[in-house]
């Protein structure tokens, strides 16, 4: 054992213990904020693992824009604060859930840990300079790409926000008028109705 | 120095956290945070072969560093998918039939 090994063992266990703790959990909010845990922990394997820059970014993008995301999100579909059991899915699906889980992990685990598991690597420590000369050298042209798609997502995001409920306010009235030709009374009541209700 | 086994495992239980949290959850934004471990397991995936290889690209934490940038864009529009969800049906339960 390195020290280098203690120090990930130490970090990676609350790392998959927080992570199977955010997916299991009954309450919402915990959810989020074992998720919360999982990233900065995550950000802590990065930075043993000699990549500060990546672990940075991870701090900054996921613990700081991407939870906040997640909590508003709940907050705006209202989630209830306490635990919520009606929001998992019944406990056949679960199992079944499990066992496909487990056994991603395990396909996973069988084909990455024969192949490097027993390997004893020196971690290169992370040099930002040569980060940088590489990203704005070979990789500018998909960073540039990226640059691009943040804003198609944003203008996406603002367009389906601001998607007027127009589909189904169509369907319903064009599907009346196919259906009110065959009885006409209450097409006859209706400006009745409305005149009434202007008059008092 | 490290053992590489420790990254591999950790990156194996956050693959079988996600796809669990993935098929097991019936609230849309619970969907989204098991499809961020699998993302994140990715990630890991990433960092811990760029770190041991020696790669004159730098392959593993510039492709890691686009992974965030691509998930980030992905919440972003899938939280407003599930808003306007929201909006639309007055709960998120991915489970009942759409009206």
């Amino acid at each position: 054992m390195t020290t280098l090994d203690i120090l990930f063992g130490a970090i990676g266990l609350i790392t998959a213990a927080s992570a199977v703790l955010a997916v299991t959990t009954h309450h919402l909010v915990h959810a989020a904020l074992w998720l919360v845990v999982t990233l900065g922990t995550l950000a802590g394997c990065y930075l043993v693992l000699g990549a500060e820059l990546v672990a940075l970014v991870q701090l900054l993008v996921y613990v700081g824009a991407v939870v906040v995301l997640v909590l508003f999100a709940l907050m705006l579909t209202r989630a209830p604060m306490g635990p919520s059991p009606e929001h998992s899915s019944s406990s056949v699906q679960r199992i079944a859930a499990a066992l496909i889980g487990a056994g991603t992990a395990a396909l996973f685990a069988s084909v990455l840990l024969p192949a490097l598991g027993g390997e004893l690597r020196p971690t290169r420590a992370g040099d930002t300079k040569g980060i940088a000369t590489q990203l704005f050298g070979t990789w500018v042209w998909p960073f540039e790409l990226l640059s691009v798609l943040l804003l198609v997502a944003l203008i996406a995001a603002l367009a389906v926000s601001r998607m007027p409920k127009q589909p189904p306010a169509a369907k319903v009235a064009n599907e009346p008028p196919a259906a009110r030709v065959p009885n006409e009374p209450p097409v006859a009541r209706v400006p009745s109705t409305v005149a009434g209700g202007e008059s008092a | 120095m490290i053992h590489l086994w420790l990254p591999l495992m950790l990156v194996c239980v956050l693959v079988g956290a996600g796809a669990y949290g993935v098929m097991s959850r019936r609230n849309a934004v619970l969907v989204l945070i098991g499809v961020e471990l699998l993302l994140n397991a990715a990630n890991l995936l990433f960092v811990t072969m760029g770190s041991v290889l020696d790669d004159r690209l730098r392959t593993g934490q510039v492709l890691t560093l686009f992974l965030i940038t691509i998930a980030a864009a992905e919440m972003g529009v899938a939280l407003a998918v599930i808003l306007a969800l929201f909006r639309d049906r007055g709960h998120i339960d991915l489970s009942e039939p759409g009206s």
